[in-house]
């Protein structure tokens, strides 16, 4: 039984960054220099830092220069518990230029009944409800055979993969057309 | 992480993804249905931020960017209300973030040209942390509505963003806050993407004039619900014993 309703979405709007990340939107010095979610990897666990970066593609094919993507993993053993020198959640602005969002984070691990993945969530303008979708990893074919939110996702199912590139992992994400990420409601 | 379940989101509750009035969504709507599954450790889990991760001027916008001394210009007020789930359970120890336009009606961003002027003591943004019962309160200065090209002669109703976090990251939440009386709302695209009246009524701010301060700063609430979940029941349950 619920007394209330969900207070509905609404866009992020073109100006989301002034209050995500404010040093993207110019806003310098603000929260001491340091937007949340920027750091997800410090020094202590540098070795197993790679790069996870996305473009997020229009229904024309244009990249998003205007949206803020938050990412959430476990880490490397697989669990959300508490990895010494890592932060489970990540937040990035795709590049105003070129469309890239970076994360710099670990490879999050697998368990028995999950493949290693990534939740990742977008909002940008013309958006109206927050996008759910989940990166899993290309070189992981065998883990992601078994794992039952990559099975769901059936023929679209390669949508979901992320490619392994020199620096880490590229993802894209297409939110129209005939390679249109599955996005989740969960 | 406790909880094992977590409600389902109503959709219709939501706008559409293709609200083609508002144009920006046309080419960034999702043809396809998502995809539902029940929510696993990744989706019922989250971030959690301590009161210590934020700095002692983050809720207040009337200062926070301002120059030494200085004040932002606008009508002053105090944004509060409660966060909670869908049960009326108060989120206790969760981000809240905001954005918004300075009292002209322009925003700190080099996107933003519009003619009314920036404010050199106003960044436009700001934070908390919810407290013990979900309560959370901002200071600021009354955002003014501003244009915006969508094809006709469209103005955004004055407002003020919202990103909310909650236990799960399935709870995570943007929205909008918009102020009691503008005749705005009824009139913007991007407001009617909402389906109902009923929803975009949870929207609107009422001006409380209990948290008024005499000769200070005007104070308007805004409740903000998140999804319900299992892991306040079960603190408070373990809690009650
Ligand atoms: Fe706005």
């Amino acid at each position: 039984m619920t007394a209330h309703k969900e207070s509905p979405s609404q866009t992020a709007g073109p100006y989301v960054h002034i209050g995500c990340t404010p040093s993207v939107a110019g806003l310098s010095g603000m929260y001491g220099g340091k937007d949340p979610g920027r750091t997800m990897v410090h020094p202590s666990l540098a070795a197993s830092k790679i790069a996870l970066t996305f473009r997020v593609y229009d229904g024309d094919g244009e990249p998003l220069k205007d949206a803020m993507l938050e990412i959430w993993q476990a880490g490397p053993d697989g669990s959300f518990n508490q990895t010494d020198g890592f932060e489970n959640w990540g937040r990035g602005a795709t590049d105003a230029e070129t469309g890239l969002a970076t994360f710099e984070t670990v490879k999050p691990g697998g368990l028995p009944d999950a493949a290693p993945h990534v939740l990742v969530w977008i909002v940008a303008r013309g958006i109206n409800l927050g996008l759910t979708t989940r990166v899993y990893f290309a070189d992981e074919a065998e883990q992601n055979a078994k794992d039952p939110i990559y099975r769901l996702a059936k023929d679209r199912a390669t949508t979901l993969l992320a490619r392994p590139v020199e620096a880490g992992y590229h993802h894209d994400i297409y939110l129209q057309g005939e390679l249109e990420t599955v996005f989740f409601d969960v | 992480m406790t909880d094992q379940r977590i409600a389902p989101r109503d959709l219709d509750w939501h706008p559409p993804a293709l609200t083609p009035r508002y144009r920006s969504s046309i080419l960034r709507s999702p043809k396809h249905k998502p995809l539902s599954y029940a929510p696993t450790a990744t989706e019922l889990s989250g971030p959690t931020f301590g009161h210590d991760s934020i700095g002692p001027l983050d809720d207040d916008l009337i200062q926070n960017y301002a120059r030494s001394g200085g004040l932002a210009i606008g009508p002053r007020i105090i944004v509060h209300g409660k966060l909670m789930d869908e049960n009326g359970r108060g989120l206790p120890g969760k981000l809240i973030e905001v954005w918004q336009a300075n009292a002209g009606g322009r925003y700190r961003h080099k996107k933003d040209g519009y003619l009314a002027p920036l404010d050199e003591n106003f960044g436009g943004c700001g934070r908390c942390i919810s407290g013990e019962d979900g309560s959370y309160s901002f200071r600021t200065i009354q955002p003014g509505p501003y244009p915006w090209p969508n094809g006709g002669n469209d103005w955004r109703p004055a407002h003020i963003h919202f990103s909310v976090f909650g236990d799960g990251f399935a709870q995570r939440l943007i929205t909008q806050m918009y102020f009691e009386g503008d005749p705005h709302i009824a009139l913007c695209p991007i407001v009617q993407t909402i389906p109902s009246k009923a929803a975009i009524n949870t929207l609107v701010a009422r001006l409380d004039m209990d948290a008024t301060i005499p000769m200070d700063i005007r104070a308007y609430r805004f409740d903000i619900v998140l999804r319900g979940s299992s892991a306040t029941v079960f603190e408070n349950q373990m809690e009650g014993r």
